[in-house]
This record gives structure tokens, C-alpha cells and sequence, in this order.
């Protein structure tokens, strides 16, 4: 029973979304505000049946009804209760339905969140919505239904969910990662809607900015509880492969990084329009890109799905219609009358080209290195396959995040439309010397090598840092005291410093642990030891344990800081009985400045074992500054210049104004 | 005072300086990071040249794996594609999903005693566990396989 | 005029791209992961299951395999997704008269794998057992439930992984049964 509702919730929804494409978008062909006020109530249907589709099957889960074929195929009874339900969006048809679900819930929040917004807008923004929804519905109940059943010899128990996902991260990497990729569809339908009306201006930006900081911020978490998973979980130490699937979910997050900068210009000046607006369906489009390989199987990789080329054709034929048409209409309809603003070669408007442009190509790069196996194979044959490895994405993407990073330094202190070269000098010329001289001193102190990466990296973290504060300093001395100083900046310029400073922690984790990390793999027997720093690693042997659905191989790995008791840990090696997987589970220490990370090889036989054990400085702040990152996204949003209530009238002239003051540009009426 | 005209000059040139550069870059790391694959029979024909990094697929030669009796973390198989066999050494950790009789996918070079140094061993985790690289390997070598 | 065709551009890469991955496509990935297909069945000779007595002193070889198209499905009763695809194989087994199914028994209790088969049905004209898995490995096979399509001069013609159900049977054995008949 509960399953067919769930089908019938998911064919609801889909007529539905087919409303939301058609009555709108005729409402504003024919100016029919009735036609055009639907779309609201739509999107909250469609969002209501899909929450109760998605409820269903979260039922046929938690209740082992292995009637449904695709909980037979990812569940067991001896799962426990929260796995049980992470295990709905644990294999494909399932992780589908978490899809279109987030995009429902985008869709609804749009037609909540926009008081401000003209009708006309809005109807064609969710019409757009709508169609996407139509798309991946019809996707799903033609080739990819979650609620197929066996009602005649019904299995008693399921195939179990695949071992290396019976973890913590498969409850919270999902869903972050889809609200974020799902997310800049947002700022799609928005850019189409730009193009459909004609109406493409600063108002158009406003409006935009914050769905697709929401959707970055969403993303930036998604894609650092994935690093932060692999990390723990595939019991390697690596935190990122550079493997197809984790580029597909970097690259919508470069390209819409580049979009949140492109906005505020925008936004301020009017300018760069046709270039945000292709840049909003390219964030989106890289989005399709990911689910298209991540689901068809054209690229090996670590942890795709289960490999079926229908669903390709079918995800191939989406993206074909849905980017193709709006490329199209880009070609069409983008405004190629030049903005009337003009600004100096050192003027913020030049900073953020600059970062556009960095990112831009740190896109194209990866998706190159992505894609090359493809391109190499269909020139030179299937008896010549290549790979691209982590040398390639390494040589082309540090550098020029080096090259962003020493640009934001200056472009912290840009004006809009004129700074003058001299005046940037006298901003950034100690903080230049102070970040150049730490950035020497401090490592060569602290490991008494020198190294010039680890130098830089540490170089550009201060130079970063410095400019931040400076600039927070220099808005607040004119003012009576230093709190309300600190008070009278907005929330928009505190997510910006925030997440710039983010940026910076992740640098210096990035490239410290990438340095200065000892890695050993050692065969050790039971008494055996390993030194490393302050460390020693006494292996104290294996013994042999039992889990619920598993049994494991765990070491006792006594950990002694400066020869004294610290810590004893545990790594494992799991065989699951159900799908006889063979599964590491790593024993980690986490600390603020250094990880220890010990992981098991196999036996050697004479009891001795393999055993890998690291020591990984900084590796905690790679994860630290992405949620500082997506923080500073999170409190963009909530600048008060979006919560208007009312309905503003924008024209360009406020827009070209040389002032800097960012909240005397908006007439809003609050 | 700067024109438009310069102005747009300006940024023009830089873009273009720009695009050199940073295509300079990926042709240079696509040199450097490119992994072409090689199966055992080619390796044994005298395909690659002696310590040229490359990677070689194929299946892990039922039996060949010793482990034990050797030294400190080193492992020793034979990677086969059915026609020859290639055998290789790995000090370290092998991946969970490493086992005889299926496709292994290793990263390194031939040192002049004809043995494969791995720096890497790959493996998949979902149900097909011989990656399209080893297939095509396989099938490419056309022999036929007697475990 | 001129730069209405610089907004092509993005467009034009696009649809290259789009070409790039439909022939990314095109070709076959992993459907065939198995060295073994288009090759020989394996040589062996292992005791067989016979349901309805208790002593065994059948023994089975890889000639008997030959003559007639045979699927050959490796299957134990510790391994749910064998029950799941249990009841379709018994199913299939009465429709298609001109196939023949052989089970293989891997890595399995005896006892309770003539249990289950007394119990549910047996879908298997022959039943091979392989108590230490090393027929498994001859095949290449790393878990259950496997199945090989072997056509009747005793070649391997196709290697499915996983459950069997109607579709799956449908839409992929049987073309590759009425190729090879």
C-alpha cells in the first residue's frame, strides 16, 4: 500500500510540475495574473508530494519491505535503524528521488522567499524550475522507479547497503551535495528568466545573489564532508583523488564561485551581465554534467554507481534539451550593448575579471583533465586508453589558486571604478613585507627545512589574513568606538571577510598537510614500534571481533607522546558477511594541528601486520575553513538589502556611482 | 587618462597573454600527468623503455600473490592479460579490493630486470571490479586465459 | 552583428562536448567484465547435489556441460540477493524448455543447501558443488549470485553479475540465447 502511494505522490507531483511549466509561463504571454499567481500554489504541491513520495519510501525502508526491489537491493534487516534510512539515497533510483526532492524544495522556497519579486519573474523563474522537475521526473518513472515491487516470492531479506556506506557521511554527504548541486538551478532559472523577459539589470542581480550563495554554501559543505569521508573512511589518508566524480562536484562549485563574484558586479555597477548570466547555466550545467557521470558509467572511477548506459542516454538527452535551448537563447537574447560603466585598470571591477578568469580556466582545466581519457580514446582507439592523474590536476590548479590568493590581497582594497595604483601601494605594502617575512621565518623554525611551496602557501594564508584585518581596521577607525564600528559594517562585507579568511585556513591546510605529512607504511610484529616526531606506535598485535553484520580484524596500536601514555587506537579490518566485502576502518587521533592516522594492511603471517600509520599536520583545517567558506556564504545571505518588502524600481544610473558605500546604492524601503 | 580604447586594448592583451599561459601550463601538465597503459604482453614485446613511468592492467595471476615469506611490507604477483605474465613487486599497503583472479590497475615503471615497481595499486569498489582499462587490455591481447 | 557569433561560442563547445560523451557511451564499458567470455568453459570435475537421495556419488564434469546451451548460476544460501533472484529462476527455469540451468553451489553448507532447494523449488536440472570455491575462481567470480551463458560446444558467451529478474532475463539472456542458438 505504502509504496503505491509513494509511485502515486511521485506521478502527482510530476502532472503538477507539467502545470508549473505551461500555466505560468502562458500567463505571461498573455498577462493573465491569475494564470502567473499559480505558480506558487504549484510549487508548494509539488513539494508536499514529493515529501510524501520520499516518506514512503523512507517507510519501505525503516519497516524492511523487501517487497520494494530497491529496498531488497540496499537494505538488510541486521542494518541498523539510521543506516536503514541513509539507505534511501544509497544506490541510484533512490538518490534519484533525493534529487528531485532538494529541487522541489528549491523551487518552493523560491515562491516563498520572494515578496520582492515581479510576478512576471517569478512565473517564469519556477516555470523553468518546473521544466527541470518534468525532466528528472519523467526520468524516474520511466527507467529509474524506486518503488518496483515483487509481491509474489517476496525475498526475506535484503542484499545489504554496500559496506564502505554504512558510515556517518552517507547520512549528511548526500544531501548536502545534491541541496548545493541542485541548488544552482536557482540562479539558472533566474538567468533565463533575464533572458525570456529582456529585463537583465542590477534588480536581476539582487535577486539572484542570494539562492546562489544559499546553493554555494550548501555545496561547499557537501563537497568538504565528502574529502572528510574518503579521508576516514577508505582508510588511505588521502583527503582528495582528483577522480572524475569529485572533479564533477568541483567544478559547479569553482564556476559558481566565479558567479557569486560576477553577481556583485553586477549587481554594483551594472556591468558584466551577459557574462553572469553564462556563467549561471554554465554552474548548472556542470551540475547535469556530474549527474550524467556520475550515473552512465562513461568514465571509471572510484565510486560510481552501478553502470548502465540507458540512464546515460536518458541524462544525455536532458542535458542536450535543457542546456542546449538555453545556450541557444543565451545566443539570442543576451544584451551585446556594451555597459555604460568605465573603470581604471586597478579598480575592483578589474579584480573580480581577474578572479573570474582564474577560475574560469581552473574549470576548464579540470574539466579537460576529466574528460581527456574520452577525448585521447576517440582519436586514437580503444587499444590506447590513458588515464589523467593527480600530476596533472596538481601542476595546473595550485598556481593559479596561488595567483587568486595574491590577488584577493589587493583586491580587498579596490574602489569601484577608480583606485589609483598608488593608492593600493600604501594599503598592501607592510602587509606585503609582513606576510613575505613570516612566511619565511615561521617554517624554516618550526621544521627546520626549507621549503619553498610550504613557504609560499604560508606567504599568501598571512597575506590573505593581513589584508582582512587591515581592511576591517580601516572601516572602523573613523567611527566613535570600535564595536559600533565593527556593528556599522554589513553582514554582507562580514560573509565576504569571512569567507575570504576561510580561504586562507584552507590554504594553509591544503598545502601543510600536503608537505609536511610523514606517511609509513611498515610491517610491524606484536611489540614492534614506529617513531615519528613525538610519536611512537607500539603495535600490540590483532584479535578477532564480532559486529553486527560483520566480523573484524582489530589492532591495538598504544600511542606514547614524548614516552608517555597518550592514547591507544584501533584500526580494523572488516569482512561483512552479507556482500563478503573486505572493508578498512582507519584508528585516527583528530587534533586541531595534527591528525595521527594508523590504518591495517594484512597479515603477514608470525602475527606481524602491515600497518599504515601517518602523521597529517593542519589536515583538520582543510574541513575548518570550508565551513568557514560556507559561513561566510550563509551570512551574505542574510544582509538586510535582501529582505525587502516591497517591490523596488531599479534603474542604471544608481548603479554607476563611484561610491563604495554599498548600502546607500539600493533605494530600498523597508 | 586611460581611453576606453586603451582600456579595452588593455584587457585584451592581457586575456590573450592570459590564455597563452595558462594553455602553456595544461600542455605541460597533461605531459606530466598523463598515464598511458600498457598491458603485459606489450610490456614483454619491449613496448616501454625502462624507467618511463606508465600503467599496466591486467588480472592478478591466481597463486602468484606471496606475501609472507618476504621482507618488511613487500608484496609480489604476476599481473597477466592470458598471454604473459609480468611479475610485481609493491612495498605497502594493498588496497581492500585487491585479490587474485581479478583486474588490478598498477602505477610505475619496468626496472632492467624486467619487474614492474608499483608505486600505485588501483582497484574499484562497486560490482565491477575489473576496470574497462583491464578489459580492454584483455581483449586486445586476444589469447586466451588457463588459470 | 559581429558579436552575436561570439555568443555562439558557448554553444558550439557544448554540442562538442555533448558528441564527446555520446561516444563516451557508445562504447561498451563494463559489460563484459569477465577475460573468460569468448573463451572455453573451464575444465572440471566436482561432485554434483542430488536432491532426493542421501548418499552423492554423482560427479559432474565439464564435458556433461556440452551438447546444449547451458546457464550456469553460482548461488548459496548465505547470500541474500540469491533468495531475492531465487523464485524468478524457478520461474524461467519452466518457461525456456530449451535451456538448461546448472546450479553451482559456492562455498556453501550442503545440508542447508538441500534444504532450501527441497523448500523453495530448484530451478537446476544439475547441481555442482563447489565447497571451496575454486571452480569460482576458474570462472573469475567474486560473489554470488553470478550466472554464464555457455552455448553447446562448451564456450562461455556472456557473464551476468548480480540478481536475475523478468526484465533482466528478457532484455539481456535471451538475445544472446537466440544469437548463439
Amino acid at each position: 500500500m505504502i509504496p503505491e502511494l509513494g509511485n502515486f505522490s511521485l506521478i502527482l507531483a510530476f502532472c503538477l510540475a507539467c502545470l508549473m511549466v505551461v500555466i505560468p509561463m502562458a500567463g505571461v504571454i498573455t498577462n493573465n495574473q491569475l494564470w502567473m499567481s499559480l505558480c506558487r500554489p504549484l510549487s508548494s504541491g509539488i513539494w508536499v508530494f514529493m515529501i510524501l513520495s520520499f516518506g514512503c519510501l523512507a517507510y519501505a525502508f525503516l519497516n524492511d519491505d523487501f517487497s520494494v526491489n530497491y529496498v531488497a537491493n540496499n537494505s538488510n534487516s541486521l542494518l541498523p535503524g539510521r543506516y536503514k534510512f541513509a539507505a534511501v539515497w544509497g544506490g541510484h533510483e533512490g538518490s534519484l528521488l533525493l534529487w528531485v526532492l532538494m529541487l522541489a524544495s528549491w523551487s518552493y522556497a523560491v515562491s516563498l522567499f520572494s515578496k520582492g519579486l515581479p510576478q512576471d519573474i517569478l512565473a517564469r523563474v519556477l516555470s523553468v524550475m518546473g521544466i527541470i522537475l518534468v525532466g528528472f521526473l519523467l526520468f524516474m518513472l520511466l527507467t529509474s522507479n524506486p518503488f518496483e515491487r515483487t509481491l509474489l516470492n517476496t525475498p526475506l531479506d535484503g542484499g545489504d547497503l554496500n559496506p564502505l556506506l554504512q558510515d556517518f557521511g552517507l547520512i549528511v554527504h548526500p544531501p548536502f551535495l545534491y541541496m548545493g548541486y541542485v541548488g544552482f538551478s536557482v540562479a539558472f532559472a533566474f538567468a533565463i528568466a533575464a533572458l525570456l523577459s529582456g529585463r537583465l539589470d542590477a534588480a536581476w542581480a539582487r535577486w539572484t545573489r542570494p539562492w546562489t550563495n544559499a546553493a554555494w554554501s550548501f555545496l561547499s559543505i557537501g563537497i568538504a564532508l565528502g574529502s572528510w569521508w574518503a579521508y576516514y573512511e577508505l582508510g588511505w589518508g588521502g583527503w582528495w583523488f582528483w577522480d572524475p566524480v569529485e572533479n564533477v562536484a568541483f567544478m559547479p562549485w569553482l564556476a559558481g564561485t566565479a558567479l557569486i563574484h560576477s553577481l556583485a558586479v553586477t549587481e554594483k555597477r551594472g556591468i558584466f551581465k551577459s557574462w553572469t548570466v553564462l556563467l549561471a547555466i554554465a554552474a548548472f550545467s556542470l551540475s547535469l554534467l556530474g549527474a550524467f557521470i556520475v550515473r552512465s558509467g562513461v568514465l571509471t572511477s572510484v565510486h560510481s554507481f552501478a553502470v548502465d548506459p540507458e540512464r546515460g542516454m536518458v541524462l544525455l538527452t536532458i542535458m542536450l534539451l535543457v542546456i542546449g535551448s538555453s545556450l541557444l537563447l543565451y545566443a539570442v537574447r543576451a544584451p551585446v550593448v556594451k555597459g555604460i560603466a568605465s573603470y581604471t585598470l586597478t579598480s575592483r571591477e578589474v579584480f573580480l575579471l581577474i578572479n573570474n578568469i582564474i577560475l574560469v580556466v581552473a574549470t576548464a582545466a579540470v574539466l579537460l583533465g576529466t574528460l581527456y581519457p574520452l577525448i585521447h580514446e576517440a582519436i586514437y582507439g580503444e587499444a590506447n586508453r590513458v588515464s589523467i592523474g593527480k600530476p596533472y590536476f596538481d601542476t595546473i590548479f595550485v598556481p593559479l589558486m596561488g595567483l587568486l590568493a595574491f590577488a584577493l590581497g589587493f583586491g580587498t582594497f579596490s574602489r569601484w571604478k577608480k583606485t589609483s595604483v598608488d593608492y593600493l601601494k600604501k594599503q598592501t605594502g607592510k602587509i606585503l613585507i609582513a606576510s613575505v617575512a613570516l612566511g619565511i621565518i615561521i617554517p624554516l623554525v618550526v621544521t627546520s627545512e626549507f621549503n619553498i611551496s610550504a613557504i609560499i602557501a604560508v606567504i599568501l594564508a598571512f597575506w590573505i589574513v593581513f589584508a582582512v584585518l587591515k581592511d576591517i581596521v580601516d572601516k572602523t577607525t573613523n567611527k566613535k568606538s570600535f564595536l559600533q564600528g565593527l556593528k556599522a559594517l554589513s553582514l554582507s562585507y562580514w560573509g565576504m571577510q569571512v569567507a575570504h579568511f576561510g580561504m586562507a585556513v584552507i590554504i594553509l591546510g591544503v598545502c601543510l598537510t600536503s608537505h609536511y605529512s610523514v606517511e609509513r607504511d611498515v610491517r610491524l610484529a606484536p611489540g614492534d614500534s614506529e617513531i615519528i616526531g613525538d610519536y611512537e606506535f607500539i603495535f600490540e598485535g590483532a584479535s578477532l571481533e564480532q559486529g553486527p553484520n560483520y566480523q573484524a580484524d582489530r589492532a591495538e596500536i598504544r600511542v606514547l607522546r614524548n614516552g608517555e601514555d597518550y592514547i591507544t587506537l584501533q584500526p580494523e579490518k572488516r569482512l561483512y558477511f552479507a556482500t563478503r566485502v573486505v572493508q578498512t576502518e582507519a584508528g585516527i587521533d583528530v587534533g586541531l594541528f595534527r591528525d595521527l592516522f594508523t590504518a591495517l594492511g594484512d597479515e603477514r603471517g608470525d602475527g606481524s601486520w602491515v600497518v599504515r600509520i601517518h602523521y597529517k599536520p593542519f589536515v583538520l583545517w582543510i574541513w575548518l575553513g570550508a565551513i568557514l567558506m560556507a559561513f561566510g556564504g550563509v551570512l551574505a545571505i542574510t544582509d538586510k538589502r535582501y529582505r525587502s518588502s516591497k517591490v523596488v524600481v531599479q534603474n542604471e544610473s544608481t548603479a554607476t556611482s563611484a561610491n563604495n558605500n554599498s548600502k546607500a546604492k539600493l533605494a530600498v524601503e523597508s | 587618462m586611460i581611453t576606453p580604447r586603451k582600456q579595452r586594448m588593455a584587457i585584451v592583451s592581457f586575456i590573450v597573454a592570459g590564455s597563452a599561459i595558462a594553455i602553456g601550463l595544461v600542455l605541460f601538465a597533461l605531459n606530466e600527468g598523463i598515464n598511458v597503459f600498457y598491458t603485459p604482453t606489450e610490456v614483454a614485446q619491449g613496448a616501454v623503455p625502462s624507467g618511463q613511468n606508465f600503467r599496466i592492467g591486467g588480472m592478478v595471476k591466481t597463486g602468484s600473490l606471496k606475501t609472507g615469506e618476504l621482507e618488511g611490507t613487500l608484496v609480489e604477483f604476476l599481473a597477466t592479460d592470458c598471454a604473459q605474465e609480468i611479475p610485481v613487486n609493491y612495498t605497502g599497503v594493498l588496497p581492500d579490493l585487491f585479490r587474485e583472479g581479478q583486474g588490478v590497475v598498477a602505477d610505475g615503471y619496468i626496472d632492467s630486470n624486467g619487474v614492474f615497481q608499483a608505486s600505485q595499486i588501483l582497484a574499484k569498489h562497486d560490482e565491477n571490479y575489473m576496470s574497462a582499462e583491464s578489459v580492454a587490455a584483455m581483449e586486445a591481447s586476444g589469447a586466451t586465459c588457463d588459470p | 552583428m559581429n558579436k552575436r557569433v561570439l555568443l555562439l561560442i558557448p554553444g558550439v563547445f557544448f554540442v562538442a562536448m555533448l558528441g564527446l560523451l555520446l561516444f563516451g557511451l557508445g562504447r561498451d564499458p563494463n559489460m563484459v567484465p569477465s577475460a573468460l567470455v569468448n573463451r572455453p568453459l573451464p575444465e572440471f570435475s566436482l561432485p554434483g547435489l542430488e536432491l532426493d537421495q542421501t548418499e552423492n556419488n554423482l560427479v559432474i564434469a565439464s564435458e556433461d556441460l556440452k551438447g546444449g546451451i547451458s546457464i550456469i548460476n553460482f548461488w548459496a544460501t548465505w547470500c541474500p540477493p540469491c533468495h531475492v533472484e531465487h523464485p524468478y529462476l524457478v520461474e524461467i527455469s519452466q518457461q525456456e524448455q530449451d535451456v538448461t540451468f546448472i546450479g553451482v553451489n559456492y562455498k556453501d553448507d550442503l545440508e542447508e543447501a538441500r534444504l532450501f532447494l527441497e523448500e523453495k523449488g530448484s530451478p537446476f536440472e544439475k547441481i555442482i558443488v563447489d565447497l571451496d570455491g575454486s571452480l569460482g575462481i576458474d570462472f573469475g567470480v567474486a560473489g554470488a549470485p553470478e550466472t554464464f551463458i555457455v552455448d553447446s560446444f562448451g564456450m562461455i558467451r556472456y557473464r551476468h553479475v548480480g540478481v536475475i529478474n523478468h526484465q533482466i532475463w528478457e532484455e539481456t539472456f535471451e538475445p544472446v540465447i537466440s544469437r548463439i542458438k
